[in-house]
């Protein structure tokens, strides 16, 4: 029973079962309506012949008397077929007609005897005595004389028998019927199912590399799985995402904890004057920011690439936030030494968050402060805006060192601080923090050589309403 | 000054509340909103510091329903968010100035003593005057001892707003975004910068400073050097 249970519990066997009854149920409900009304049919046909003979025998006895009928009714008894005729006197006894012995009580009814009745012919030996069914009229004329005529009722029962054996018949094909649709359904649909579901439990159990299978036939199925795997891509990144930061925010933070550790313990064992610890504790809040910072940048990336309000967004030409970085920075560039100069400019209004894309450039124009320096020749920067194609570029060039081509992927990625970088301050975010807001505006950031040098171009699409 | 601290972490707020008391300025401290909102309704206070995520009623409700009942003592909203969007929707809900956690004291004390100031403004005023140093607002001039100094555009938006603030700390941040409307955080000196410039016009060739820098905080403009 249990079994039966489990197995019920199966959509493949549920469903055959199912259409089985229903089939089934159809089947037999069309069979029985059809027997009945070809049934009907038949025997309102017979009554209607059966009236016919009762007519024309009925002229006989209206013409010839008695001996007339009794004449009419042997002649039609001669010919074959399968009207009963019959003529008693009143006291029962077969005077003339084709049947031999009938069911008793049939005479002494007058009118149409409705159900079967059963009766013997004349030539049937009675060592084999065939009863037949039949249905007949008996008319009882005002001498006594009983006069039934009837028709043999072997076709509709014929037919009954046909129609059942093919209902038979048709309840065998449904039954192959189910069987197929459960191979069908069991074996092919639900098999598929059955592949997911042993997927799923797979991927959960911890293999996130592991993917649902797909059949390549592009049904339902492999359209589902398709979006399944794409849905395990999407959190399988996030999950690396997640790893890998917490990775280096393990390894990037633990040096500025330590440090700011070891200036503590220094100055507790060391440290005799005022000015001593103040040199410690100023040394620990310069560590702190450098932290905080590094959280900051952290906490906005992860931000931006879960989703930004685009309410935040306005329509601005990226030269006015150009020139405000430009004059942001230009004191600090002179002082530095450095040539920074503006160059072409672009009204274009495109759709941008104006904080978050002035921070980016001042990131951009602030590394290259930071990095470009240290070589012979005095150092140039240029800051510009250019329309290229669909895009307006903002881009900001050195002639620095440069990044050298094969750690150009790798200086976006977070808290990847190339090594020529190490000495200076920084969280080692910035780059990629400029990939997340550029990926937030539908754009790109992209590092070219600018032999010598490094140039960052942040590309924004033209949307439609600024074309 | 009377400040209300609305903040349900303890730490967080007592520390605050002696930082005040060592600045000159007591503190009152609500540890969820219900709390703070009746007290910021009924009491006179200078300032508020509401903490944006607190039990049983948000920062930002509170204040926009302190807003709502017509009292508008300035409100500045402590949140650990702190991106552009959340700096939106706080001043839009009727703060007055934002600030995210983690941040320095000085950075708090010196935007919480610009915003009571502000119940005294100068806005209106069309001349400000600190010590022998003019400046004129509707002719975007300035003069210092009657000698006209020449001030780039920017330079006189800082000035301006150093002298609006004159007597009171600004900080680096407070300039980048009063005067630059950017609100991130420098990474590097570049408003330190743009201050000494500023310092070299204003002070070269006078006798006495008057653009100072006050240590871990930022800067003030005052007449006769720094007191504390």
């Amino acid at each position: 029973m249990s079994r039966f249970l489990a197995m019920m519990k199966m959509t493949a066997v549920r469903l055959s079962a199912l259409y089985l009854l229903l089939f089934t149920v159809c089947a037999i409900v069309l069979v029985f309506y059809m027997t009945s009304l070809s049934v009907n049919l038949l025997t309102s046909q017979t009554e209607a012949a059966v009236n016919e003979e009762v007519e024309s025998v009925g002229q006989s006895y209206q013409r010839a008397g008695i001996a007339g009928l009794v004449r009419s009714v042997d002649r039609r008894s001669r010919q074959p077929g399968a009207y009963l005729y019959l003529v008693a006197d009143p006291a029962g006894r077969i005077v003339a007609g084709n049947v031999q012995s009938i069911e008793a009580g049939v005479l002494q009814t007058d009118g149409w005897i409705e159900r079967p009745i059963a009766y013997e012919r004349y030539g049937e030996t009675s060592s084999d005595p065939q009863v037949h069914t039949a249905i007949a009229r008996v008319i009882v004329m005002p001498n006594g004389i009983r006069v039934m005529v009837g028709r043999d009722l072997g076709e509709p029962e014929k037919i009954r028998l046909v129609v059942r054996r093919s209902l038979g018949a048709a309840l065998g094909i449904m039954g192959i019927g189910a069987f197929l649709i459960w191979f069908f359904v069991g074996r092919r649909a639900l098999h598929r199912i059955d592949e997911v579901s042993a997927a799923s439990q797979r991927i959960m159990g911890g293999d996130l590399a592991g993917r649902l299978p797909v059949s390549g036939s592009g049904d339902e199925f492999d359209r589902l799985a398709a979006n399944l795997n794409g849905m395990l891509a999407r959190i399988q990144e996030l999950n690396e995402g997640v790893r890998h930061v917490s990775d280096n925010i393990a390894h990037d933070l633990k040096t500025p904890l330590t440090r700011m550790h070891n200036r503590a313990e220094s100055a507790l064992a060391n440290a005799t004057t005022t000015k001593a610890y103040r040199a410690a504790l100023d040394g620990m809040i310069a560590d702190s920011d450098q932290l905080i910072r590094t959280f900051n940048a952290i906490l906005m990336i992860s931000r931006l690439e879960s989703g930004y309000s685009s309410e935040t967004m306005e329509l601005l030409p990226l030269s006015t936030v150009v020139q405000d970085v430009y004059e942001l920075y230009e004191p600090t560039a002179e002082d530095a030494g450095i040539r920074f100069a503006l160059g072409a400019e672009d009204a274009t209004p495109v759709r941008i968050n104006r904080e978050l894309v002035g921070q980016t450039i001042s990131n951009l124009v602030d590394n290259a402060i930071k990095y470009a320096g240290g070589g012979e020749k005095p150092v140039e920067i240029s800051l510009a805006v250019e329309k290229q194609d669909h895009t307006i570029r903002v881009i900001v060039a050195d002639n620095g060192p440069g990044i050298p081509p094969d750690q150009v992927d790798r200086a976006t990625e977070r808290f990847v601080r190339l090594e020529e970088s190490r000495s200076q301050p920084g969280s080692g975010l910035g780059l990629s923090l400029a990939k997340a807001v550029m990926k937030l505006h539908g754009g790109t950031l992209e590092l070219q050589d600018n032999a010598p040098g490094l140039r960052a171009v942040l590309a924004f699409p033209v949307g439609e309403e600024t074309k | 000054m009377k400040i209300l601290v609305i903040e349900d972490d303890r730490e967080a707020a007592r520390y605050l509340e002696k930082a005040f008391a060592e600045a000159g300025h007591s503190a009152d401290l609500a540890g969820d909103g219900e709390t703070g909102y009746a007290l910021a309704e009924q009491g006179s206070y200078d300032a508020l510091i509401v903490d944006r995520m607190l039990p049983r009623r948000d920062g930002l409700s509170v204040v926009a329903a302190l807003r709502a009942q017509g009292i508008d003592t300035p409100a500045l909203i402590l949140s650990a968010l702190g991106q552009v969007d959340d700096r939106v929707t706080g001043l839009r809900a009727g703060g007055d100035d934002y600030l995210t956690k983690p941040y320095a004291f000085s950075e708090l004390l010196a935007r919480i003593e610009v915003l009571q100031r502000r119940s005294s403004p100068k806005e209106a005023e069309t001349m400000y005057r600190v010590g022998d140093l003019e400046l004129d607002r509707l002719s975007h001039t300035a003069k210092r001892a009657g000698q006209a100094i020449v001030l780039q555009p920017r330079e006189f938006r800082l000035l301006e707003y150093l002298m609006r603030h004159s007597g009171q700390v600004v900080t680096r941040t407070m300039l980048l975004e009063h005067v630059w409307d950017y609100h991130f955080d420098p990474q590097t000196n570049v408003i330190d910068v743009h201050v000494s410039r500023l310092r070299g016009k204003i002070e070269k060739g006078f006798e006495t400073p008057l653009l100072h820098t006050v240590r871990g905080a930022g800067y003030m403009l005052k007449a006769g050097g720094l007191d504390a």
